[in-house]
């Protein structure tokens, strides 16, 4: 028996996000740039200011109450994640400053142990340069080869030669699971079960997904997946590397010092056992709290209930910018996130950024990281729109109309 | 200026929609490539130069509507200028859009370059004015590129 979902409160938990009230170039601000980064709900401002002012110590450390208090909280944040995203173990989950450094993390200490000369690294057309850059480094390093799962014009993976793509030299296969350009969900499990069918590892760049979609590791079988605390309604300068517990335990540490080590002499160290060998030195504190915090803020408004509601802001958006004359929206999958964006003939997306920010939306206009997404589509950069649970059809409007006016102006 | 429509004036969208002097000089004297790297504009430009003076100069490449207004207004005005007097001319545009020149300084060498005044209001497009500029004075420098990062 299937209930219908009650929708979201916006009115009501947009009071949680103080921006809302500013004004910013005489207009109220409309924030259309989740992608970039997430707003953060009062909640987790003030959970971090909580911890700043009245449990503020370092963790892992000696025998203090404060200094136990606060390594309580910071565990309890991990395991929190382990819910979140459904691992078996908080074993299995490695705090990072963000996506990128997950990525080079596994490139650095995986990667380096896995991939020898002539081996293959396999990533779809469709990563951002967090995805790419570390394995073209260690594609130089070991003299390796980036091979590329192909897409279509709508902007989905073309995976009908991907059992030809994974050889016998391929090594580690890298994957979006959402497009932080195009807004397509890739079937990151239909991936991970064929290369799992040919022994390959996959790692799952889900930055852009775990806002908008429920992800649990027991039925994708991810053996890495990887994402940033700011694009969760969390605070920056924190994120999650989750890894398979034997892989975490096979890899080599990463960073050396404090920390990560068992005990330390002039002749030789013991690290500890994962996560513990991959966090060298003092941790983002405040910031894994905060990303905690911002957990159960998302949990609580129900992701199935965000979904929802971002698919309604996606499905008007579209339908309302897809009419506007010259205007070509780019990623057209069937299976999207609510991410938009597009180019309009004649107006290149970085006046368009100026003209919108000057009626105070906020979107991306650039290459959004990612430039062979902007090769493959023939274009310099694209202007994005991307729509968070605390957006309007109204916003919408707003956007539409400014869009409209800087054709008008350019005409 | 509050509103970055004012920046956006008929002018500047007129030199967009058909920028002068667009195209490749051969030969050339001098030629030099700027780059933008964060926003991906790109600019190749060629001159002629003789005795001295700019007697032919050409630019093409891809960018935003201030970067391609400003290398096609630039053209025109570095056109028969010295040498001497293009490179004084980047430093005045350079010191306009960056919001560096003290109050009341006239910019005489300008002209109606000055309508990229309003670049300095938007920090974030201020080099999307200067591309064109670094990349003229790379070249009479002899340097082969220009990125404004």
């Amino acid at each position: 028996m299937s209930t219908a979902l009650q929708p979201l409160d916006v009115t009501a938990l947009r009071k949680d996000f103080p921006l809302f009230a500013r004004v910013l170039r005489g207009h109220p601000v409309v924030y259309l740039d989740s992608a970039v980064s997430g707003q953060m709900p009062l909640p987790v401002i003030e959970r971090m200011a909580h911890y700043e002012r009245e449990e503020h110590t370092n963790v892992h450390r000696g025998v203090s109450t404060l200094s136990q208090e606060a390594t309580d909280h910071y565990e309890a944040a991990r395991e929190k994640v382990r819910r979140f995203i459904g691992a078996g173990s908080a074993r299995e989950i490695v705090w990072t400053r963000g996506t990128t450094e997950a990525i080079n993390l596994v490139a650095q200490t995986f990667g380096r142990m896995m991939v020898k000369e002539g081996d293959e690294i396999l990533l779809s057309a469709m990563e951002h340069h967090a995805n790419i850059v570390p394995w073209q480094m260690l594609a130089q390093e070991k003299g390796a080869i980036l091979k590329v799962i192909p897409m279509t014009d709508a902007g989905e993976l073309i995976l009908e030669s991907l059992d030809e793509l994974i050889t016998d030299r391929t090594k580690i296969i890298g994957v979006a699971h959402v497009s932080n350009v195009l807004g397509t969900v890739n079937p990151v499990k239909e991936i991970i079960a064929r290369a799992h069918a040919k022994g390959v590892p996959v790692l799952v760049d889900g930055a852009q997904a775990v806002p908008h979609l429920q992800v649990d590791m027991q039925d994708l079988d991810a053996d890495f997946y990887v994402f940033s605390g700011h694009k969760l309604s969390g605070p920056t300068g924190i994120g999650v590397l989750y890894g398979k517990l034997a892989h975490l335990e096979a890899m080599p540490p990463w960073h050396g010092g404090g920390s990560m080590i068992r005990s330390v002499s002039w002749e030789k160290t013991t690290y500890m056992a994962a996560p513990g060998k991959f966090e060298a030195g003092t941790p983002a504190i405040a910031a894994a709290i905060g990303l905690g915090a911002a957990i159960d803020y998302i949990t609580a408004l129900g992701l199935d209930r965000i979904a929802a509601h971002e698919h309604d802001l996606l499905v008007y958006a579209t339908g309302r910018l897809a009419r506007i004359p010259g205007l070509r929206i780019l990623g057209n999958a069937r299976d999207k996130a609510s991410v938009i964006s597009f180019v309009v003939d004649g107006i290149h997306p970085h006046d368009m950024g100026s003209l919108l920010d000057g009626d105070g939306i906020v979107v991306r206009a650039g290459h959004h990281c990612a430039q062979p997404i902007m090769t493959r589509f023939n274009v310099p950069a694209t202007t994005r729109a991307s729509f968070a649970y605390f957006n309007t059809r109204e916003e919408v409007d707003v956007l539409v109309s400014a869009v409209e006016k800087a054709i008008e102006l350019f005409k | 200026m509050s509103d970055p429509r004012e920046l956006y004036q008929q002018v500047i969208l007129e030199h967009n929609r058909k920028p002068r002097n667009f195209g490749k000089l051969e030969p050339c004297t001098h030629h030099a490539e700027g780059h933008n790297p964060l926003c991906g504009d790109e600019l190749d430009l060629t001159l002629v130069v003789e005795n001295g003076l700019v007697q032919d100069i050409r630019f093409q490449g891809s960018g935003c509507a201030i970067d391609v207004a400003s290398a096609s207004l630039m053209t025109g005005a570095v056109k028969g200028k010295s040498v001497a007097e293009a490179k004084a001319m980047a430093e005045q545009f350079r010191g306009m859009v960056r919001g560096e020149l003290e109050p009341g300084t006239q910019t005489p060498l300008l002209g109606k370059l000055t309508l990229f005044s309003g670049v300095k209001d938007l920090p974030s497009r201020v080099k999307c004015a200067v591309l064109p500029w670094a990349t003229l004075h790379a070249a009479l420098k002899g340097e082969a590129e220009a990125s404004t990062e």
